[in-house]
């Protein structure tokens, strides 16, 4: 399985050039590192190409990594049912800057891409009808991105005096806990109540 | 009014017409809202709403360690809980390179057959009421509730099941509860027969599903249509034979396809692919009858101990504490692992970046593609096939809207 996937990776980045900036192959699975602005001609020849045929888009979606310099990630999944292979291709964008669409070549791209906008804010050039999906209608926000919190920032009830369903700010009655696997043992500054008096100091209440 | 019985009516101005079909309709299937624009009765476009039923699971299972997120599998596709469970399990086995054993593959794939036919059972026979027949559903529910009661004798829940968990079941079958699937497994095709004698020659069911939401191959592959969607339209295509995983290279079983890609030969695949679920469900039972071994991994990182061992052993006490409090790490990488669930290929990309906590988890719903094509589908067909269309899609909404 491998070889194949080995061989299909030469043969992809030998026809396509600097399109193909990078090839890995993990837990049997072949993963492309895509050029942005090339993504529809690289999808196009996934498709056509009578090696690959790569006919099936399985799924297109977003994922997020703050910390990097272009933050988000396009991952898309493409499946061949007649070389029985999948390929997974990855797209760096970062917040204003836009990806291609590829509705052009799979029209089922078409809501997995909606999915990405709305859930990330990912933008995509060419696409028929960019507006969101899942989010409520007039929601704010992009509720996938790490930096938005779980809880949100709207919740909704049904008014008894306004006759209607309203949108308030979220209220917790208990915050949100939020445990520390990372390092349970050492490592991590616990503040207890009353241990800033042993250092002498008046107290500077840390938050924690 | 001046106007008499021989004055010519003012002609009516020709407009089309936009109506909403749901989101509170009992042929949506749930919670969708198609906006049908209607020249007449024939439907010009279809803008499907959904959203309605978004519970942001994918966020949510971020913020969960491995183990809590696999009830929210359940909840998905609620019509087939332990399918989608399993697409996740596999994904977390691969990353953490584990084998599951042989008896806890075998009643995975027993499970996962049970719910192929709780999802076949509910959709061929609503899908036969959508087009105006009401016995097929009271029929079907009959064997629903059975199997159901297996989900329950298993996991101590008729649905939300939790039952697959990541290194092989939660907890093996009592011998009796294997027997009661057999003796079902006998009987079944009986329900089947009934079924078929009922809607498969109905003049009525098939006017109404013959030739209607006709889908080519390569139209369906386009859209990223999956399972009986493409196996309708003639292509012999089924995960459990193409990329098997689990035990299915062992059993023996065969793929019904269909000619037309009509809504009719969706129909008429379900129901072959039920006699096939049994099939493997028997042979399953067989294989669990006389096979012994552990219903989950050893590898007790992941999978907790005993509840006897925990009292004899303090480092199975440990291990105990340490997965349900902290549970297990996943090493740094991304796997997408995908099963073949009764309503088409559902996966789960799953990126793991080192910690007990799931990076991201794309959940790739087989209905999802599909209702993306209603407008596609329906376009040009009667306002009536709508239902019909909706029907043979397959769709449920906890697993579109996620």
């Amino acid at each position: 399985m491998d070889e194949t996937l080995k061989d299909l990776a030469v043969h992809i980045s030998g026809v396509l050039g600097t399109a193909v900036r990078g090839s890995k192959i993990a837990y049997g699975e072949l993963t492309l590192d895509v050029e942005r602005a090339d993504i529809v001609k690289v999808a196009t020849f996934l498709r056509d190409d009578p090696s690959c045929l790569f006919t099936t888009i399985i799924d297109v979606c977003g994922a997020d990594y703050p910390a990097r310099e272009a933050r988000f990630e396009v991952v898309y999944h493409l499946l061949s049912m007649k070389q029985n292979l999948r390929i997974r291709l990855k797209v760096e964008v970062d917040e204003v800057s836009t990806v291609p669409s590829i509705c052009s070549v799979f029209v089922g791209a078409n809501w997995f891409e909606r999915e990405a906008y709305d859930m990330y804010g990912i933008l995509f050039t060419g696409h028929p009808e960019l507006r969101r999906l899942l989010t409520d209608y007039g929601f704010d926000g992009h509720p996938l991105r790490k930096d938005f919190p779980l809880t949100g920032f709207v919740e909704v009830r049904y008014d008894e005096e306004a006759k209607r369903v309203i949108y308030e700010p979220v209220r917790l009655a208990q915050e949100f806990r939020n445990f520390d696997f990372l390092s349970p043992w050492e490592g991590v500054e616990y503040v207890l109540p009353g241990d800033e008096k042993a250092s002498g100091q008046p107290a500077a209440p840390k938050a924690g | 009014m001046a106007q008499t019985l021989e004055s010519p009516r003012p002609a009516a101005p020709v407009r089309n017409f936009q109506i909403n079909f749901g989101p509170q309709h009992p042929a949506a299937h749930g919670v969708l809202r198609l906006v049908l624009e209607l020249n007449g009765e024939v439907v010009e476009r279809v803008d499907p709403h959904i959203g309605l039923l978004h519970r942001g699971t994918e966020k949510l299972i971020e913020a969960k360690t491995y183990l809590q997120a696999v009830p929210y599998f359940d909840r998905l596709d609620y019509c087939a809980p332990m399918n989608q469970e399993h697409a996740y399990c596999l994904a977390v086995e691969r990353l953490l390179g584990i084998e599951v054993p042989k008896r806890a593959q075998l009643i995975r794939v027993l499970y996962s057959e049970i719910g192929r036919l709780l999802s076949h059972l509910l959709n061929v026979t609503t899908f036969a009421m959508d087009v105006g027949a009401l016995t097929p559903p009271l029929w079907g529910f009959e064997a629903r509730e059975k199997l159901m009661m297996f989900y329950e004798r298993a996991s101590g829940s008729r649905m939300h099941a939790a039952y697959f968990r990541p290194g092989g079941v939660h907890q093996d079958l009592p011998k009796k509860l294997v027997e009661d699937i057999g003796t079902f497994c006998a009987t079944f095709p009986n329900l089947l027969d009934d079924l078929d004698n009922l809607v498969t020659g109905n003049r009525i069911f098939k006017q109404r599903t013959v030739d209607i939401g006709v889908v080519s191959l390569q139209d369906a592959m386009a859209w990223g249509f999956s399972g009986v969607m493409v196996r309708g339209s003639g292509a012999a295509w089924d995960l459990r034979r193409s990329q098997p995983y689990e035990c299915y290279s062992e059993l023996d079983f065969d793929i019904p396809i269909g000619k037309h890609g009509d809504c009719y030969d969706r129909y008429v695949v379900r129901m072959e692919e039920m006699r096939q679920s049994n099939k493997i469900m028997i042979q399953c039972v067989e294989r669990l009858l006389k096979e012994e071994g552990p219903a989950h991994s050893l590898d007790h990182k992941v999978t907790p101990p005993k509840r006897g061992e925990m009292k004899r052993s303090m480092e199975a006490l440990i291990h105990h504490f340490k997965l349900y409090t902290e549970g297990f790490h996943v090493p740094e990488g991304d796997v997408y692992a995908a099963v073949e669930a009764p309503k088409g290929e559902f996966g789960v990309y799953l990126v793991a970046d080192g910690t007990n906590k799931p990076y991201r988890c794309k959940i790739r719903a087989p209905g999802f593609a599909h209702l993306q094509a209603m407008d596609f589908l329906c376009r040009g067909h009667m306002l009536a096939d709508v239902s019909a269309v909706l029907g043979s899609l397959d769709i449920v909404f906890g697993e579109v809207d996620r």
